[in-house]
């Protein structure tokens, strides 16, 4: 019998054009995303060099970073519009598929990868994004990549990669109620470091990751990199195939579950090695909110920050209480918020938005606090609609935005001013990220959503 | 890109872990199309403060750091976002050379490609230097031939790099172009796949 591989094993053995003594492996990309950020001087090069994308049929692009969510007809900065108009101008000259920022298709890119079919297992995808690892929730080997990287794939369709090394995360037990797989994914970078995974492609195994639904799957593969990992994914399974089946870029008919048993057999085997494995206990993990400035400086809402003494690390927690504005082993719930964001490529989904507007269904936004709400795609926003829930946010006092990454970011005009306090759904906390000055708490959407009600952290578990 | 084959540069010390590359280039800075005149916005909101006045307290600001060209900093340089507009920053700033006890992948990928040269060097190592560089002033030689950094007192320090990027650093080779080179090789692979 044939050696127990790992998912990922037996996708990059798959994927190799070129293999030779002492250097990485020549790799194939099969879907290759784009957005206006990271593209344009990878176009450039191109046109420098006279080269053509060699590939525009696996190729597409959106816009998401830059986008308005308000007005999009009005960019303000000529900055950000002469960007967004060469992202349209580059995909016209190369043949590149695009959602432009008026297509039913636009959304942040890695919300309609899945959504459009685009995202399969077993496919290795890259985007000049480093939250691309959400697409690893359907078993595919999906990474960010710098800007060469992206030159270097319109013109040749592969990348030079090392093959990397396999990190097994398994998660014993399952999640507790109101407990979220943002919460887990946060608790493993908590217990593990922002660095767990430098070096490795993760692999999220384990009876919680099995119960988790394709949203949530992606919510967990897209904080990878927040882990230090490049790439994280998830075995396929019935789950993966039913999410995935009727959609526009996957096979029909018979051909689908052809496609469909080959996507099952990528799955670990029983038996298989990795290079390194790590466990988290599910029953052990509550609702949690990040105290500091990076994602790894997370503790459970009953929790309190650091004192510095105490810390490994002590500069480093004396410079992020600093930042934040925190004092030492201040309780998570006496913290007061004044913004509130639900969105980004990690929580933007429409149960995401579900689950949030259950909690504020028939409340009101604490006065004095900024609540927006931004779906991850125009059709996100529009099944949201469908349902009503754009409804329960606004009678309740949030905004609904257009669709993008916003306030993630902030590279619109979304921002959190300087000192402004926000308990966000995105995946970062760094110094400045939503504003310069501004301070970021990681927390699920259930956790925005009380936290806009109440002005400050309380536990989704006990609230009422 | 241009071969790189040994450095000889003054050393700023940035004495931090984990910095990120929202850090490096803050986002408002992305806007931009071109892959110059990054320099001006490097470590933007540590140089500068609201108003665009020099921050005194940060010591990349300090007269005696004007001519660095390595940067010697804590573990996990570069963490976060896949902008290269990091590595674009830090080489129109005028640093050629990045010592750290450990870097973030994606990061430090990006640089190879831009002629920005990521070394990992032991932590222990990195504090000293961290500390001569703050309290005097230090100097190293970078030789990527030799995969050794000597300093002013003639002490050699060797390091490893993985044999790819030191190729393509030493040679100044287009990367574009040796893939290209096996363009029957991806051809054939093509037809195997569709």
């Amino acid at each position: 019998m044939a050696k127990p591989k790992t998912i990922i094993e037996k996708v990059w053995e798959q994927k190799i054009v070129h293999e030779e003594e002492g250097k990485p492996d020549l790799v194939y990309i099969d879907l290759h995303l784009i957005h206006e950020v990271t593209s344009p001087q990878a176009f450039e090069g191109l046109r420098l060099t006279n080269r053509k994308v060699r590939r525009p049929d696996l190729t597409f692009a959106t816009m998401d970073h830059n986008v308005p969510t308000l007005n999009r007809d009005e960019i303000s900065d000529p900055i950000a519009k002469l960007q967004i108009d060469t992202l349209a101008k580059n995909c016209e000259e190369f043949g590149i598929e695009l959602a432009d920022m008026h297509h039913p298709d636009q959304g942040i890119v890695h919300v309609i990868g899945p959504q459009l079919g685009l995202t399969q297992p077993g496919k290795t995808i890259v985007c000049g994004d480093s939250h691309t690892s959400t697409h690893g929730a359907f078993g595919a080997i999906a990474f960010g990549i710098g800007t060469s990287e992206v030159e270097h794939v319109f013109a040749t369709q592969t990348l030079w990669q090392n093959k990397p090394k396999t990190l097994n995360l398994k998660v014993e037990g399952n999640l507790g109620p109101g407990v979220t797989a943002k919460d887990l994914i946060l608790a493993i970078i908590a217990k593990y470091g922002v660095k767990m995974g430098t070096g490795y492609i993760v692999e999220y195994t384990g009876e919680a990751i099995r119960n988790l639904s394709m949203e949530e799957r992606m919510t967990i593969c897209n904080m990878s990199i927040e882990a230090g990992a490049r790439a994280g994914l998830i075995s396929p399974d019935e789950k993966t195939i039913e999410f995935l089946r009727g959609r526009r870029h996957v096979p029909k008919g018979e051909a689908f579950d052809e496609v469909a048993n080959e996507w099952l057999a990528l799955a670990t085997d029983e038996g298989a090695t990795y290079d390194k494995t790590l466990t988290i206990n599910a029953e052990e993990v509550e609702p949690q909110v990040t105290w500091g400035t990076n994602p790894g400086m997370g503790v459970p809402v009953s929790g309190a920050t650091p004192t510095i003494d105490t810390a490994p690390n002590k500069e480093e927690v004396r410079l992020a209480l600093e930042y934040m504005g925190l004092e030492e082993n201040q309780p998570m719930t006496s913290i007061e918020i004044d913004h509130v964001f639900i969105g980004s490529c990690t929580n933007s989904r429409l149960s995401d938005l579900e689950k949030a507007a259950q909690i504020v269904a028939g409340k009101r936004v604490k006065d004095g606090v900024k609540a927006i709400v931004v779906p991850g795609s125009f059709l996100v926003k529009m099944e949201a609609e469908e349902k009503g829930i754009d409804k329960v946010f606004r009678e309740a006092g949030f905004e609904w935005r257009d669709a993008g990454c916003s306030m993630c970011l902030g590279m619109n005009e979304d921002i959190v001013p300087s000192g402004g306090r926000c308990a966000s759904t995105s995946n970062r906390n760094f110094e400045g990220r939503q504003g310069n000055g501004a301070r970021t708490h990681l927390v699920s959407p259930e956790m925005a959503a009380a936290a806009a009600i109440e002005g400050k952290f309380v536990d989704v578990r006990t609230y009422q | 890109m241009e071969p790189i084959k040994e450095h000889h540069g003054l050393v700023y010390p940035l004495n931090r872990t984990n910095v990120d590359t929202d850090q490096i280039i803050p986002k408002q800075f992305l806007k931009r199309i071109e892959r110059t005149g990054f320099g001006q916005f490097l470590f933007y909101h540590w140089r500068f403060d609201d108003d665009g006045n020099k921050r005194p307290d940060f010591n990349l600001n300090d007269a005696k750091y004007d001519d660095a060209s390595i940067l010697v900093t804590g573990e996990n340089f570069g963490c976060g976002s896949s902008r290269e507009h990091a590595p674009w920053s830090l080489l129109d700033y005028g640093f050629r050379i990045i010592l750290a006890p450990s870097f973030a992948d994606i990061f430090y990928n990006n640089s190879f490609k831009n002629g920005l040269v990521p070394i990992k060097v032991e932590e222990e190592q990195i504090n000293k230097w961290l500390k001569e560089a703050e309290e005097g002033t230090l100097k190293l030689s970078v030789n990527l031939e030799k995969k050794a950094i000597t300093d002013q007192d003639g002490n050699e320090f060797a390091f490893d790099l993985p044999e790819y990027h030191r190729q393509n650093l030493l040679n100044g080779w287009d990367e574009i172009a040796l893939t290209l080179q096996l363009e029957d090789k991806i051809s054939a692979y093509e037809k195997t796949r569709l």
